[in-house]
This record gives structure tokens, C-alpha cells and sequence, in this order.
């Protein structure tokens, strides 16, 4: 029986002995590997990305909106009279608080305008809600707290801003109890979001500021429409299983109280969960699919090592019979070549995670994804490729273990 | 004195399609523990293949051999594999050496299979490489020494395990006649110091150098005699 030490060094010395060849046949595993690892990073970046914007928007979110969606995509405003903005209302609002599997009901309007405060201006987008946005949309108080029910209702001057909002007016200072001044008036800060960071779609959605409803219709977006609608109704719907049939009764519902029928509605509610579902999913199968091709390259290194490998025992024939002859098993045999193709492909791989991580960082930083390498995907690398060795190196070991020395000691 | 080695009624025979070769047609022979002898005969007598079924590389046909209390027809592949590496010392035609390593190191070759430790190892090298006269030429590779210094260090190799026997098939095939003639007296001296040595050779002047010959011809023990001397043991003939 060889002792563990004894293997190692006769393989390393094998490999050793021609170090051109050893290089070029673990060149294929090397490939593999990376291609691999480059892959999958780059995918579960991908996911990462969308799977990270599905939780920003909410979760099990319905997003009801004025205007009729078209085949293409698009929201089309209703035809006719200019109204076709302002067919939402906060009646819609407390209508759908109504409906079953409901959590929260938040309707919202949108205004644009500039914030100022240190002497510096910005432009975020800024929104009119009711404390329930914080629960559909998912958002956190970073800091301070925000607004309730009666601060709503009496249109008080205070605001809560978002995470870049803050950075930027507030870069030095604490913001909360800090003031901004919105369309000529002066308002007081009493609470900062948590970061969201960019949305799915590139946008920074930490750059808002949000205000009570009434305020934002009485002090800001003017007397423009009716004093009761709204641009937007948030729904949270109590589990994603639940959110297809609100969707059919939140339809239903906004059908009977604008009448119209179906076809030619004023209002579209947006499933987004859904949609960012089947994007995660898509960008899921992508990964497998990349992961996939890259294995087949792995392959492909697999069977170079066993091609030289075979080509090493034939033209090492007459030291295997040497060895035989001189007290070597077959085991002993068998683990010495297995041990060599074992090392060339688990060489192969180290190297190819190392380039693999690199090609990865350099892919995702060139399409702003996040770096996605887990101690999973590195140990899933080096296991493949020492199965791999195993695979296509187990074949050339057996034929070199079964040589009959006397035919090897004849061989020149 | 007891056997050594035992052989009765060996046969070996290779199927090559329709005819069938007698390699071994019955060989019956025994080799006490300190001899020095020779196997003789033509090529296509059967020498080799005696000489691999006495180093336990091959298995006979029929009938039986015991060597050193192994029997070697009943043996499995892995327990012939310990039985060569404890038992017999094999030196080949063509030296056989590892090209790329050292002198030491192909003696090292069978303790490593043997699971003998590297400092033992390597201690025991030096001391077989000092006694067939190569202490100097210890971290020599193969290319670097000459055809009677590898031989030396083959015959080194082969004393490695401690062997009951050493094997050694045509030594001096690849040398001049000097030069074989030192291997011959090299072979000599182990005996005296109380190696058993059985070499194979077609060269009757190589035989002579030995105590007893055996001759071979199309399978079959011809003659058996004590070199300078009379036939021994007619009996098994
Ligand atoms: N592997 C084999 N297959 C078939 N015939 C063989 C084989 N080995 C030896 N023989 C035959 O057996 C006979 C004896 O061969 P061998 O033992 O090599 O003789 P020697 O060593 O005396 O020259 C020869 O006729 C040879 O052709
Ligand atoms: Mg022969």
C-alpha cells in the first residue's frame, strides 16, 4: 500500500515532467470553469437586480392608474372633454378598502416641484399620500416618523423625505426638524425614508418627498381638476395568491362606479409583481441557459484530460509495468493516475474561479448589476471540476491498472 | 535444506487460434534457499515464461508452485502484487530505470509500494547503492550513468525489499563482456553474502559463472546439473 504523501508526490511529479502539456490539457477545465462562473454571476446579477426591484415597488401591489391601457403598453387618456387625467378618485380609494384580501388602500398624487432648503435646490419627484402608503409601497421610516391620519386630514405643513432627498439638501446635518420650502411655503421635515436604491427600471426612487395628500392638493398641484382626485391608488392585496382575483374586483368594482364596460375603461390596474415576476423568471432561465452552454465547454475540458490522460498511459506503459512488477496494486496504479487527472482538473478550476470572478466583475460592472458570487458557486465550481477529473480521468486509471506487466515490460 | 522453490508438473500453455503452445509441458524443479543458478536454453524454450511465473507476474496452466510458502497458482492479482514487492528482486535485460529519477530514487521504487517510511526509505537506498559499489553516484539520473552502473543500481533496486529471491532475466544481455562479467561476479558475491539467485540466460559462458544450471528446450527441464560437476537429481527429469 502506497502512503497518501508517496501518491501526491508521484503525481505531482508526473505533472511536472511536462509541464506544457499539463498546462494546455487543464487550459480546457480552466475555460470551462470560468465561462461558468462568469456565467452564472452574471445571471444571478441579473436576478438579483430584478428580484431587488420587485421587493422596492411592494410587495403583492396593485397599482391602479387613470387612463385606458392600450394593446401596446401605453396609457391612453379617455378621449374626449380633457378628463381623462382625472377619472380616479379618493371615493375610488375607500370603495376598494372595501373589497376582500385588501391590507391597505393608499391613493396618491403626483406633483412636480422644486424643494429648497440650505440655499440649495432640487428637483424630486414629490408625492401627496396617506400614512398607508408607507405599508403598501412597503417603504420604512429611516428616521424620525411619518405623518398620521389627522396631520393628513388637517393639510399640515410637514414632510418626510427620501433617502437621496436628504443626502443631498441635508448633506451635513440631521434632517429631521430641519424646514424646505415647496411652491412658497415652508414646510417641516419629521421623518426620513429608508434607502430603496434604484428601481428595476434605472430610477432612483429614493428621490421623493412625501406629503400629506390634502396638503399636496390645497398647497402645491393648485386647483388644477377636481379637488378629489388622485394620480394614482396604491392596493396591497393581504398574499400574492389573492392579488389576481383583487385585481378582477378592483376592475369590477371601478366598472360599476364609472360605468363603463369592459373594453372601454378610464382606469388600469397594474398587476407589477406579476409583471416583475415573470421578468425574475426569465432572467432565471437565462442564467440556467448560460450556465448550461458553459458546462458544455467544461465538458469539452473534461474529455481533454481524458484524451491526454490516454495518451500519458500508453506512453507510459513500460514504467506502469515497471511498477506493477516491482509491488505496485492496482489500486495503487488506479489512484496514481486518477490523482494526476483529479489534480489537472481541480488546478483547472482554482484558476478558472479566479478568472471566472474577474470576467464577472469586469461584465457586471459594465452593466451596473450587482456582483453576485457566493462561497456556494465557488465550492459548486471546484466540486464540478473535481468530478469532472474523476469522470474522465477514472477511465485511463482502470486502463492503466488492468496493463498486464509482462505485455507493458515487452513494450519499448 | 528446505525448498525455496517448488515446482511440479508446471505447465503453461498459449492458445493461438487452432494450435495450442507448450511453453511449460511439465516442469519439475526445486531451488534451495542460497543457490546460484542458471536457467538455459534457446529462444522459444520456455525461460521466460518460467521466470514470470516464478516472480509471480504470471500464473501456470497447471500443477503447482510454492515459493517461500506462496503458492502462486492460487493467488489474487493484489496478494501477487505484495508477493513481488516482498519476495523477489527482479533485474531486467533492459535495466528498467525511471529515466527521470535519481539513482536513489529508483531504488526507493519498491520500498514506496512496500509503505516503508521516506527517512527509512532513503537510508536504505544509500546503503544498497554503497554496496554495489555506487555511493558516489547516488543523485545520478539513469542517462547520466553508464550500462554497468544502471545495472548496479537494478540489482540495488532489487535488494531493496529484502527479497527471498532475486530474479534476474538475461542481466547481462545489454553489456560488453566485461562489463557483464562484473555483474556476473557482483551476482556472485550477493550469493555469497547469501542472496538465492536465479538468472535466465541463452548464454551457456554466462551460466557457467553460476553453481548449478537447469536446461530448458521447448518446454521442458533437458538437463539439471551442478556446474562442474555431474548431473544432479536425474529424478525429476
Ligand atoms: N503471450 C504469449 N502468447 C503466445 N505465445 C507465447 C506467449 N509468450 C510466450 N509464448 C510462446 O511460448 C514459447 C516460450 O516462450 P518464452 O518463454 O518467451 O521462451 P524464451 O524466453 O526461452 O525465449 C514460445 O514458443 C513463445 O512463442
Ligand atoms: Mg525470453
Amino acid at each position: 500500500m502506497m502512503r497518501t504523501s508517496d501518491l501526491i508526490a508521484s503525481a505531482s511529479r508526473a505533472l511536472r515532467s511536462n509541464p506544457l502539456r499539463s498546462a494546455l490539457t487543464a487550459l480546457g477545465v480552466i475555460i470551462g470553469v470560468a465561462s461558468v462562473v462568469a456565467m452564472v454571476a452574471l445571471g444571478a446579477g441579473a436576478q438579483a437586480q430584478v428580484e431587488r426591484s420587485i421587493a422596492s415597488l411592494g410587495s403583492n401591489l396593485l397599482i391602479v392608474v387613470p387612463g385606458a391601457q392600450r394593446s401596446g403598453g401605453g396609457v391612453r387618456a379617455q378621449a374626449g372633454g380633457g378628463m381623462g387625467w382625472d377619472t380616479l378618485t379618493m371615493d375610488d380609494a375607500e370603495a376598494i378598502v372595501q373589497l376582500e384580501g385588501v391590507v391597505a388602500v393608499a391613493p396618491s398624487q403626483r406633483a412636480r416641484t422644486q424643494v429648497i432648503a440650505n440655499g440649495l435646490n432640487w428637483n424630486p419627484q414629490v408625492e401627496g399620500v396617506t400614512p398607508d402608503y408607507l405599508v403598501a409601497r412597503d417603504w420604512r421610516i429611516a428616521s424620525g416618523r411619518m405623518f398620521d391620519e389627522t396631520e393628513e386630514r388637517q393639510a399640515r405643513r410637514i414632510v418626510v423625505l427620501g433617502a437621496t432627498v436628504a443626502n443631498e439638501l441635508f448633506p451635513n446635518i440631521e434632517p429631521v426638524g430641519q424646514t424646505v420650502r415647496m411652491n412658497g411655503g415652508t414646510f417641516e421635515i419629521v421623518g426620513v425614508l429608508e434607502s430603496k436604491g434604484q428601481s428595476g427600471f434605472g430610477m432612483d426612487q429614493d428621490d421623493i418627498v412625501l406629503a400629506p395628500l390634502t396638503t399636496v392638493k390645497r398647497r402645491i398641484s393648485g386647483r388644477r381638476g377636481r379637488a378629489d382626485t388622485v394620480s394614482q391608488i396604491s392596493v396591497k392585496a393581504e398574499s400574492e395568491d389573492a392579488l389576481g382575483t383583487l385585481q378582477q374586483d378592483v376592475e369590477t368594482l371601478l366598472r360599476q362606479r364609472h360605468r363603463t364596460r369592459e373594453g372601454e375603461d378610464d382606469f388600469t390596474v397594474q398587476n407589477l409583481s406579476s409583471i416583475t415576476e415573470a421578468a425574475a423568471q426569465t432572467t432565471q432561465v437565462f442564467t440556467y441557459l448560460l450556465g448550461g452552454i458553459s458546462a458544455v465547454s467544461l465538458l469539452v475540458g473534461g474529455i481533454g484530460i481524458m484524451n491526454i490522460m490516454l495518451v500519458s498511459v500508453t506512453e507510459r506503459t513500460r514504467e506502469i509495468g515497471l511498477r506493477k512488477a516491482l509491488g505496485a496494486r492496482q489500486g495503487d496504479i488506479l489512484r496514481q493516475f486518477g490523482l494526476e487527472a483529479v489534480t489537472l482538473s481541480v488546478a483547472g478550476g482554482i484558476i478558472g474561479l479566479i478568472i471566472g470572478v474577474a470576467g464577472a466583475w469586469l461584465m457586471t460592472s459594465l452593466f451596473t448589476l450587482p456582483l453576485v458570487i457566493s462561497g456556494w458557486h465557488a465550492g459548486l465550481a471546484i466540486g464540478f471540476s473535481a468530478l469532472v477529473g474523476v469522470l474522465f480521468g477514472a477511465y485511463p486509471a482502470w486502463r492503466a491498472a488492468k496493463l498486464d506487466p509482462i505485455e507493458a515490460l515487452r513494450r519499448e | 535444506m528446505a525448498s525455496l522453490i517448488q515446482a511440479r508438473d508446471l505447465t503453461k500453455l498459449y492458445r493461438m487460434g487452432d494450435e495450442t503452445v507448450h511453453a511449460l509441458a511439465g516442469v519439475n524443479f526445486d531451488i534451495a534457499r542460497g543457490e546460484y543458478c542458471a536457467i538455459v536454453g534457446p529462444s522459444g524454450s520456455g525461460k521466460s515464461t518460467l521466470m514470470n511465473i516464478i516472480g509471480g507476474l504470471d500464473t501456470p496452466t497447471s500443477g503447482r508452485i510454492v515459493i517461500a510458502g506462496n503458492d502462486i497458482g492460487a493467488m489474487a492479482d493484489d496478494d501477487l502484487a505484495v508477493f513481488r514487492n516482498q519476495t523477489i528482486g527482479f533485474v531486467f535485460q533492459s535495466f528498467n530505470l525511471l529515466p527521470r529519477m535519481t539513482a536513489l530514487e529508483n531504488v526507493e521504487l519498491p520500498m514506496i509500494y512496500g509503505g516503508i517510511a521516506p527517512k527509512e526509505r532513503r537510508e536504505r537506498a544509500a546503503a544498497l547503492l554503497e554496496r554495489v559499489g555506487l555511493g558516489a553516484r547516488m543523485t545520478h539520473r539513469p542517462t547520466q550513468l553508464s550500462g554497468g552502473q544502471q545495472q548496479r543500481v537494478a540489482i540495488a533496486r532489487a535488494l531493496a525489499g529484502n527479497p527471498a529471491l532475486i530474479l534476474a532475466d538475461e542481466p547481462t544481455g545489454a553489456l560488453d563482456t566485461n562489463t557483464g562479467k562484473e555483474i556476473l561476479a557482483l551476482f556472485g558475491r550477493l550469493n555469497r553474502e547469501g542472496a538465492t539467485v536465479v538468472l535466465v540466460t541463452h548464454d551457456h559462458e554466462v551460466a557457467a559463472a553460476t553453481k548449478r544450471t537447469i536446461e530448458m528446450r521447448d518446454g521442458h527441464i533437458v538437463s539439471d546439473r551442478i556446474n562442474g560437476g555431474t548431473p544432479r537429481h536425474d529424478a525429476h527429469l
